[in-house]
């Protein structure tokens, strides 16, 4: 079919199909920054602004790692945002009482806070967990009752308005840079590691896949499925605490409806990744690729004052829909544009 | 008269309605408000603009779907019309609004139904997308305000009344709208192509199995499709009711009532994973979810604490219905061990 001439051409085209969701995101990163270059490129091209990016990513991003390890199972965590602000209000309101009169907190706080909501996340992510694999409910329901409960909980406790008068101690220790890198990065890249250890070095990693491929299967192979699930639902609710502890720290108060579209964005970015809805396939390597272009193109366009920033709800809307539809004629191997074989 | 019995309480909707009683005892206990003609007839107004959306939700999860986006759908449908209406200085009557919003629903669900229906994607994701989409088009491109002032035919439909129901002891009175008659024909309309035509008895197979239905010649890309439209035309007809009720088009306030409109057809018996439920559950679910939400405050509960109840009802609901089912299951599989 190919002669000697269109060689490199299939090579390239094998690396290409090796990966393709990688490398997908790979030009359409690349595209966007030569874009980006092109257009407004002092504005664009500074440190600054690429430190407040990977300052700003972490906290969506981490949700949206969580998402990715439920989505690979088949299920779906919509719950992430709920306990994000669940987790950053009840902490907020723990270091108010902490520091008391005088606005002042210990060091030693910023630790407990950070394993106490740990610890939300544990327990909110385990009842997730249980509802979907004792009690059997779809993930989908199960997870926007819970969230829906958890933000309830939340808009309870802060009585409908923000928190934000507690000591800056801990806005300040997390907005700090280490070396010119912001914490809130390297909290990211600490999780990120270990989900990616998890995942491809582990037997917890490929007993996922499996449930995600055919839960029925990894049943009759002797997996304890209920098990893995609750662990699964467990680690996505500490992702979404550990956001939320991030989102307290880049507003410097905590509100119950902060980052709504939070929801949509991270399942955005975990099908954009290429990690399938219906479960059993996606990498970790593709989500992070996806979180880091979403947040370029998101600073991208808001360097552009003429769009306005209801624009981006429409953009991510579309970009999400494209995706799977690109994704629809790979997996059936539908050509369009190709010459029709004699 | 026993079988009766044990017939009805098998059924989902004999346990809501039961519930609903309940819930109407405490809250004419609590505050002697409730069996009061004015706050009957205040549900069931309240119940106008659920009821439509949750008959839309209810047939596109019976198909084993499901659909976020009709809030956005409704609130972008409903803007539009409302808008080009004002630009235009219409003066006639309420019918060129309803059908002007049965044309966008139409075509925004078919949007909806084609990705869903015909390309087969996940459900969840591609409506959480339109969704998305449907509110950018409205805040972005069509720079969505409040509108203050509505065409004076929206006006007259929403504050015409059927009738309307005093309460003798406080004085207070509360008018029954004319939009409750769309509710009615609306379900009707469902019952009966859910009872009695080849298309709604399609709906139930392809909720059952939907390969089973596709071999047994039902056209599934087909009947989804329509579904999807289906919906979309009932959601935007929803909107503009509640823009003509409302006296004014608020584009936001809509947005985010998917959730308790699915919990409230999940409650009702409809299983999330298509196949069963019936129309009844659907309305009943429906009222038990408004009931909670407009009755907080006859009951002494904070409105703050209403996410919180309504979630907890979503969580129970949907457990105590994935429990039904699972027991379902275990028993059917022991019967065909005993055949065995």
């Amino acid at each position: 079919m190919e002669n000697k001439q269109a060689g490199a051409g299939s090579k390239i085209k094998n690396i290409y199909k090796s990966d393709r969701h990688m490398w997908r995101l790979i030009i359409i990163m690349i595209l966007w920054f030569v874009f980006m270059a092109v257009t407004k490129f002092s504005k664009f091209y500074t440190v600054v602004n690429f430190q407040t990016m990977f300052a700003q990513f972490p906290e969506f991003g981490l949700m949206s790692l969580g998402v990715m390890v439920c989505m690979i199972t088949g299920g779906i965590d919509l719950s992430t945002v709920g306990v994000a602000n669940m987790t950053g209000i009840s902490m907020a309101l723990l270091m108010q009482w902490a520091s008391g009169e005088s606005q002042e907190l210990s060091p030693i706080w910023i630790l407990i806070v950070f394993v106490l909501a740990i610890l939300i996340g544990m327990v909110t992510g385990a009842i997730n967990g249980i509802l979907v694999s004792k009690v059997h409910i779809p993930p989908i329901l199960a997870t926007l009752g819970t969230g829906q409960l958890f933000t309830g909980l939340g808009l309870v406790m802060t009585n409908g308005s923000a928190i934000s008068g507690f000591p800056s101690t801990y806005a300040f220790s997390i907005n700090n840079r280490v070396a010119g890198i912001p914490v809130q990065f390297l909290i990211f890249v600490v999780v990120a590691i270990v989900m990616a250890f998890l995942l491809s070095k582990t037997t917890y990693g490929k007993k996922l896949m499996l449930i995600g491929t055919n839960e029925n299967v990894a049943k009759f192979s002797g997996l304890k499925v209920d098990h893995i699930l609750i662990k699964t639902y467990t680690l996505s609710g500490i992702c979404s605490a550990l956001g939320g502890m991030i989102m307290l720290a880049n507003y410097n108060s905590a509100r119950s409806d902060y980052g709504s579209n939070y929801t949509l964005q991270c399942i955005l970015i975990v099908v954009l990744g290429g990690v399938s809805p219906n479960g059993g396939k996606g990498k970790i390597s593709g989500v992070l690729l996806a979180i880091f272009l979403v947040r370029a193109l998101e600073t991208g366009i808001n360097r552009f004052p003429q769009i306005s920033s209801y624009y981006i709800s429409l953009i991510w809307g579309a970009v999400l829909i494209f995706v799977m539809v690109l994704n629809y004629f790979t997996e059936n191997n539908v050509k369009l544009f190709s010459k029709k074989k004699a | 008269m026993q079988k009766l019995v044990r017939k009805l309480l098998q059924r989902n909707e004999t346990y809501i309605f039961l519930i609903i009683f309940a819930l109407s005892l405490v809250i004419q206990v609590r505050s002697g408000q409730f069996y009061t003609p004015n706050n009957i007839v205040d549900i069931l107004s309240a119940m106008i603009v659920p009821g439509l959306f949750a008959v839309g939700a209810f047939l596109v999860i019976l198909t084993g779907g499901i659909d976020v986006s009709f809030p956005a759908l409704a609130s972008l449908t409903a803007y539009a019309t409302t808008k080009y209406l004002l630009d235009t200085n219409y003066e006639g009557n309420i019918l060129i609004p309803i059908l002007m919003a049965l044309v966008i629903g139409a075509i925004l669900g078919a949007v909806n139904g084609f990705f869903i229906g015909y390309m087969n994607l996940p459900a969840m994701i591609v409506t959480l997308g339109t969704a998305s989409v449907f509110k950018g088009i409205m805040q972005g491109t069509l720079e969505s305000k409040q509108l203050a002032v509505i065409p004076s035919g929206m006006k007259d439909f929403g504050t015409s009344s059927l009738f309307t129901a005093t309460n003798a002891q406080s004085g207070l009175s509360s008018r029954m709208p004319v939009a409750f008659l769309v509710v009615i024909f609306v379900y009707v309309l469902a019952f009966f192509v859910l009872r009695y035509t080849i298309l709604g008895r399609g709906i139930y197979a392809i909720g059952g199995n939907e390969n089973a239905a596709y071999n047994a010649g039902y056209k599934v890309k087909r009947t989804k499709f329509l579904l999807y439209v289906f919906a979309g035309m009932t959601a935007s007809v929803a909107g503009i009711i509640r823009v003509c009720m409302m006296q004014q088009c608020h584009p936001t306030n809509m947005l985010g009532m998917e959730m308790n409109i699915i919990a409230g057809v999940v409650l009702g018996g409809t299983a999330i994973v298509g196949g069963r439920g019936t129309l009844t559950g659907c309305f009943l679910g429906t009222l038990l979810i408004v009931m909670v939400e407009n009755s907080m405050i006859l009951i002494g509960v904070p409105v703050i604490w209403k996410g919180v109840f309504v979630g907890l009802l979503i969580v129970i609901g949907t457990a105590v219905s994935a429990y039904q089912s699972t027991k379902a299951g275990t028993k059917r599989a022991k019967k065909r061990e005993e055949a065995a």
